[in-house]
């Protein structure tokens, strides 16, 4: 891979690291627009738990971690760490998939 | 725009759910065929920094906050296919990790988000860089515009679904009307983002912009 494209990936990073550990702790707190709209026309009450409501990062904050933006930002470095995780298997996987397709086709 | 579990009933979700697979697996057989090294790691990093950028709510109106979805942003960045399987990711993480939308609904927002989000939006960012010169405003324009339309969109499905299978019996008129309105208040914040980091991507390394057309160059003379 080439320098410029190191350099490129590195800087992404850091700017999604601090969107996601800093700027995330500067956030609205009030409902989304979805949820403003369920409120106003009264489904809001439709809305179940969600079944994982326990976990340790649910709703954004790491159990635990009393600082709320401390807690909002922490999960939010984890965030990006499991979705480039995820996205390095699922991409990675489909770059596999399709050499083996392409291999598979007469030259 | 992140649906919980019980707004809509479970046979609705589950339709909903079986085709948002059905492009999720289209998109996958797209991927394959144009993935190359280049491509993994730029596709992991919009990813992860869409996941960053939806977790900054933005203000829109009293009592009322909304967030960047990023399906025009991906899908212009690293192509639409990419870009449905990037926003795919991030709900599955945030559904599965977060408690951040439903797990019976989470079909439901690939369906709203990855599908007509970044494939719908995709659409109609070609259809206006069709119409506009092609110069690297425009393009960033372009991809501000129907980063807006997309949020509209988005919630037009959310509309279509609780037309089916909705529940807690609202008007559906009202839904409508409340769902466009503060959608398109959205959309602006959802414009104004997308154009800033296509700009910014532009600027830096504007080979990396998969959807981006070639720059006519003026002839001098």
């Amino acid at each position: 891979m080439d320098k410029r494209l190191l350099w490129f990936l590195g800087i992404g990073l850091v700017v999604a690291l601090l969107v996601a550990g800093i700027l995330s702790g500067f956030a609205s707190g009030e409902p989304d627009g979805l949820e403003r709209v369920s409120i106003d026309e009264g489904f809001d009450e439709t809305a179940e738990d969600h079944p994982l409501a326990d976990s340790p990062l649910a709703d954004y904050a790491v159990e635990g971690v009393d600082d709320d933006r401390l807690s909002t930002g922490l999960a939010g470095i984890i965030g990006v760490a499991i979705t480039l995780a995820v996205s390095a298997a699922l991409f990675y996987g489909i770059r596999l998939y399709g050499k083996a397709r392409r291999g598979k086709e007469p030259a | 725009m992140h649906i919980p579990d019980g707004f809509i009933n479970i046979p609705t979700s589950a339709g909903f759910g079986v085709a948002a697979a059905g492009g999720i697996w289209y998109s996958i057989r797209q991927s394959a065929r144009l993935l190359d090294d280049r491509r993994v790691p730029l596709a992991g990093l919009v990813a992860a920094f869409v996941f960053a950028a939806q977790m900054v709510n933005f203000p829109v109106a009293a009592g009322t906050s909304g967030h960047l979805i990023g399906g025009v942003l991906a899908a212009v960045l690293v192509g639409p296919w990419l870009g449905a399987l990037v926003l795919t990711i991030v709900l599955v993480v945030q559904g599965v990790f977060f408690a951040d939308g439903g797990l019976s609904a989470l079909g439901l927002n690939v369906f709203n988000m990855a599908i007509v989000g970044a494939l719908g939006g995709y659409l109609t960012y070609r259809g206006l860089v069709a119409l506009l010169p092609k110069t690297r405003t425009a393009t960033v324009a372009a991809a501000g515009v129907a980063a807006g339309i997309s949020v509209l969109l988005a919630a037009l499905a959310f509309v279509l679904e609780y037309a089916i299978g909705g529940e807690g019996g609202a008007a559906l008129g009202t839904v409508a009307a409340a769902m466009g309105g503060v959608h398109a208040l959205i959309g602006i914040g959802e414009g104004l983002i997308t154009a800033l980091v296509v700009g910014a991507v532009m600027s830096a390394r504007p080979d990396l912009v998969a959807a981006a057309p070639k720059v006519e160059v003026p002839a001098h003379g």
